[in-house]
């Protein structure tokens, strides 16, 4: 029951983009095509569900132990997901090429993406367990992946409306945002 | 130790170990890649329009190496680009025309009627899905702006719901030509100056009803032209393979449909 409510609370009352406000450049740059987005979403899913389950060891295990938690967490957390994902993308690339293709322009754009870093960070403030961590990445992504399919169909349908001339392009899709966190904000109280 | 020190060590240490792994996955893991494909794409312009029919410059690269795809298909880079890549690989160019896309219709607003008023979606398709569209030509274009929306360098505008291509930024990429629910683009000579801007097939009356400078069928112009336009039934086509010498068809044509563009 506790994990299910974490899922529900990740994907729909604090999601990360529409009430947390994390991964906001994603949201709006990779938002134009279906396809581009179903991509970034497996890219996102993909690499904080991995960096969640990193960052939590190298906290445990390298950063408690000497005391560093305080103040060198970010620093070393940016360092150690930016060189997994580098790792990841050499090792996809030579033993899963298909979905090398699919993913792999993505993978270099979310290197230390806000959300990738507010996930392990989020994770350590709570002090979640090894699992609990990998759960709350993984979803914490899903509700990432979510918010952009919603927002990229809406934005794919905006695009053979017509409206007004001063509202095209972009100012019309930061009002659907809002709209859209507004619309996300009534799950709020859901859970605790 | 004091903490600056263990600070230091720790994230030099992350460092190094981090540069460690990616230098050996690099080493052991890398996919071997022909080193000419990198040299192709170098000589390729970058721009991804995806005109040459593969996904994007580098995947276009790799198909000229590995499969041996014509060098001549990229349009932004023009005859000096599969120049480059030909000499590079030892291969023939083989001959590159610099073509521009073309909307074959000149009826905007002021010269055509709608005929009903249209306010579904701002998309030239779903209008035409609508009882085929509220243009009173069946054959114009209906200047809901498909063609300038996937156009990937803006060479389109639609002015006066009428789309007109922009010739020296077009790249004969030829996704406007799929996107034109009635297939009214063509991609033309670049050279070519003298152009029929109709598409209808209608019989002269019927299309005198509906637009003010479409073609009537009238012959004159094949006439004149010796050749060079000929005639799909009630429809002048320019024929571009062979020059049009005479330029009295643009005077003579009594639907103002032939046109320098």
């Amino acid at each position: 029951m506790e994990y299910l409510l974490l899922i529900i609370s990740a994907i729909l009352v604090n999601n990360f983009v529409l009430s947390r406000f994390l991964g906001i450049c994603p949201f709006l740059g990779v938002s134009k095509k279906i396809s581009t987005a179903l991509g970034m979403s497996g890219a996102v899913i993909f690499v904080i569900t991995i960096a969640s389950a990193v960052t939590w060891c190298l906290q445990k295990y390298l950063l408690e132990p000497l005391g560093l938690e305080r103040f060198l967490q970010t620093l070393s957390f940016i360092l150690v997901i930016a060189a997994l994902v580098q790792l990841i993308d050499i090792v996809m690339k030579r033993f899963a090429p298909p979905l090398h293709a699919a993913l792999g322009i993505f993978l270099p754009l979310i290197t230390t993406n806000c959300a990738v870093l507010g996930v392990a960070v989020l994770n350590m403030k709570d002090g979640n367990g090894f699992f609990k961590s990998v759960l709350f990445g993984f979803s914490a992504s899903v509700g990432f992946a979510f918010a952009l399919l919603i927002f990229t169909g809406l934005r794919e349908k905006i695009e053979r409306a017509a409206p007004p001339r001063c509202f095209k392009g972009v100012a019309i899709s930061l009002v659907t945002a809002g709209l859209l966190s507004l619309a996300f904000m009534g799950f709020s109280g859901l859970v605790k | 130790m004091d903490p600056i020190t263990t600070s230091t060590l720790c994230i030099g240490g992350i460092g190094l170990v981090s540069a460690a792994a990616l230098a050996v996955a690099e080493k052991y893991l890398s996919v071997p890649q022909d080193p000419r494909i990198a040299k192709v794409a170098e000589r390729l312009p970058g721009a991804n329009c995806g005109g040459c029919g593969f996904a994007g410059c580098a995947d276009y690269a790799r198909a000229i190496v590995m499969d041996n795809a014509e060098c001549n298909l990229c349009a932004p880079g023009g005859a000096a680009c599969a120049n480059a890549i030909a000499s590079f690989l030892g291969r023939a160019a083989g001959a590159l025309e610099k073509r521009s896309a073309l909307v074959l219709c000149c009826g905007d607003n002021t010269e055509t009627t709608r005929r009903a008023a249209y306010n579904g979606i701002n998309d030239c398709a779903a209008a035409q899905a609508t009882a085929g569209g509220d243009k009173g030509c069946a054959y114009g274009c209906l200047g809901y702006g498909a063609c300038a929306r996937v156009c990937p360098v803006n060479a389109i505008s639609v002015v006066n719901g009428l789309a007109k291509v922009n010739k020296d930024t077009c790249i004969a990429c030829g996704k406007c030509v799929a996107a034109c629910p009635r297939k009214i683009i063509k991609l033309v000579p670049a050279a070519a100056e003298i152009h029929v801007l109709c598409s209808s097939k209608d019989k002269g009356p019927a299309v005198k009803k509906v637009c003010g400078t479409g073609c009537i069928g009238c012959r004159i112009c094949n006439k004149l032209s010796d050749g060079a336009i000929t005639m799909d039934g009630f429809l002048a086509v320019v024929d571009y393979t062979k020059p049009i010498t005479n330029e009295e068809v643009i005077t003579k044509c009594p639907g103002k449909c032939i046109r320098k563009a």
